[in-house]
């Protein structure tokens, strides 16, 4: 039995170690002196100051936040759409159909996606002149679409966790369904829409392959500049710039994570 | 009936309630309707799209594929141009068959070195106290959040010649001169097996916190040894969350791209590598086309099988 558990021990620890090592690397040599980025040559901030002279960083970033903050709104407001519909519209034509459709994306290859989204923009704009060329706009649809996806199942699982008796409650007193909707189901699964935001908001961020496909000349985002940088080889300046991105993400993850506990706690303490 | 003043009421009543009822439908449609028309033309319809244009020739053009149908002006009717040329040679040369196959083989390694290291972190996970259980699981999905891209990189550093893991393992003396590992097959796996641990270890913590631990009592108690409870007990218990893990995945790691792009050496053949570079440098869209086509094909298998899963489990 002993023996047993440590080498459970000792395996899910190695399986940590797997998890963090080349993050906390990626962090210790963002601060490395010297340029060739695997000697070391003592501690220094000097690629973090780069970083905030390059302007083609500095503009891929603020278009890929822009991107990403507008299709992670619009998938918000659709992927509650699509999880509401599925979880509590009962049965309608279609519904399978749906269900499907929302779950697809979550595992589709981003190569099928990008190509055949792009082919589609393609086609529209030779058969209705819309939409006119390619670049943020084609971008903030496909991030949307992918997005979308993820909030519905998020969304979902909140609904089929959540006791459907406030919200009879709510109708048999008369509400309407809209009221219903934004004053009782809504607030209930606010949580599960926030955290969908912030998944979308991430998964936009983070997103090479597709926005390479449909996006226009001229229209980087930064994973498009950062896979330029690395293809050749190991970037000091994205060293630095992978770790702030790192920092900002495990601020708010450990935030999300905080705040969640606390709700639960006071839920039931109530 | 026989009173007129309560009909006309009734009358009234049952307008008012059709207009109701009518007016709730439209609001109901329309919640259905906008999300399902967006998944249709942005996401079920392109891949008619990607067929169509499979079946195209490639041409210089803008874009540069030929059209379908041919309208002839003078004698008013149109020709259907279609051609299978694409798929004949996507099964007749050796290129893409490998490609497929490789990536295949690729990825199903990757998946049961996956299954392998996530087992144990599961169980552990499945086995501790509520408030070691939120930290463990926190710590798992932490990696998920920061960009993929970017810890994918991370690998290149770790990985190559003079990176960090030869250097500690000729500190250890395990290997007196540098390994080769970067632009490797090797280092696919390891960035596959890296990127998607997450993946297999949440559907498997899920079946494996659910199981009885009496049952491994049970089994100890009538004499089995660890191993034989672990193959005889935990496992087959196990094999839902297992099914679930290992096709999220296998599946997108077929089409993967960044990683063989990144990590992967120029003989390191997968199909997502193979149409990116299809589609950017040939730029040869019917060929990636049919490309696609037949990847969708090969996974549409799995996805409808991870579907009728889900659907399995929604049902009470």
């Amino acid at each position: 039995m002993k023996r047993g558990s440590l080498f459970l021990n000792g395996s899910a620890l190695f399986g940590f170690v797997f998890l963090y090592a080349p993050i906390i690397s990626l962090i210790i040599y963002s601060f490395n002196e010297s340029k060739l980025v695997t000697v070391w040559g003592g501690w220094s901030i000097k690629w973090y100051a780069a970083l905030f002279q390059n302007e083609q960083i500095i503009n891929a970033t603020l278009l890929s936040f822009k991107i990403a903050a507008i299709s992670a709104t619009l998938a918000v407001v659709l992927g509650t759409m699509a999880g509401f519909v599925l979880s509590r519209m009962g049965r309608f034509r279609g519904k399978t159909i749906l269900s499907g459709w929302v779950t697809a994306p979550l595992i589709m290859p981003d190569v099928i996606t990008g190509l055949s989204l792009l082919l589609l923009f393609v086609a529209l704009e030779s058969m209705f002149g819309w939409p006119a060329g390619r670049g943020t706009g084609t971008i903030i649809i496909a991030h949307t679409t992918f997005c979308l996806a993820y909030v519905a199942v998020v969304v979902q699982s909140r609904l089929a966790s959540l006791d459907e008796t406030l919200e009879e409650a709510a109708m048999d007193l008369g509400a309407k369904p809209s009221s219903l909707f934004f004053l009782i189901t809504l607030p209930l699964i606010a949580p599960a829409i926030v955290s969908g935001w912030l998944l979308s908001f991430t998964l936009s961020l983070d997103d090479l392959v597709i926005a390479s496909f449909v996006s226009g000349p001229g229209n980087s985002t930064l994973p498009m500049v950062i896979f330029s940088k690395v293809r050749l080889g190991v970037s000091p300046e994205v060293n630095a710039l992978a770790t702030l991105m790192i920092l900002v993400v495990a601020i708010a993850v450990i935030a999300a994570i905080f705040i969640m506990h606390r709700q639960n706690r006071y839920k039931i303490s109530q | 009936m026989n009173n007129i003043t309560p009909y006309v009421g009734k009358g009234a009543m049952a307008v008012r309630l059709v207009h109701r009822i009518k007016a709730m439908n439209w609001g109901r449609m329309a919640v259905i309707l906008t999300p399902t028309l967006w998944l249709a033309v942005f996401f079920f319809i392109p891949f008619l799209v990607v067929f169509k244009i499979s079946l195209a020739e490639s041409a210089i053009a803008v874009p540069p594929y030929s059209p379908l149908f041919e309208w002839n002006p003078e004698e008013a009717y149109a020709t259907l141009k279609i051609t299978f040329g694409n798929y004949l040679f996507l099964f007749e040369s050796r290129f893409y068959l490998d490609a497929y196959l490789s990536s295949i083989r690729i990825a199903a390694i990757s998946t049961f070195i996956t299954l392998v290291i996530a087992f144990p972190i599961a169980y552990l996970i499945a086995k501790s106290s509520r408030t070691r259980r939120t930290l463990l699981l926190s710590l798992v999905i932490l990696p998920f959040w920061t960009s993929f891209l970017l810890r994918v990189y991370a690998w290149m550093g770790l990985l190559k010649k003079n990176g960090v893991v030869n250097e500690f393992l000729m500190g250890l003396g395990i290997t007196d001169h540098p390994l080769i590992m970067l632009q490797t097959d090797f280092a696919v796996y390891v960035g596959i097996v890296y990127t998607y641990l997450p993946f297999m270890i949440l559907p498997l913590y899920t079946t494996l916190e659910k199981m009885d631990l009496a049952l491994l009592e049970a089994a100890k108690d009538l004499g089995a040894k660890p191993y034989q409870a672990f193959f005889l007990v935990t496992l087959p218990l196990a094999i839902p969350g297992i099914v679930a893990g290992c096709l999220l995945v296998f599946i997108p790691a077929v089409g993967e791209f960044v990683i063989p792009a990144l990590l992967g050496g120029s003989d390191t053949l997968m199909i997502g590598r193979v149409l990116w570079d299809e589609f950017f440098l040939n730029r040869d869209w019917p060929m990636a086309s049919a490309v696609a086509t037949v990847m969708l094909i090969v996974l549409v298998g799995p996805i409808m099988f991870i579907r009728s899963r889900n659907k399995q489990e929604d049902a009470p």
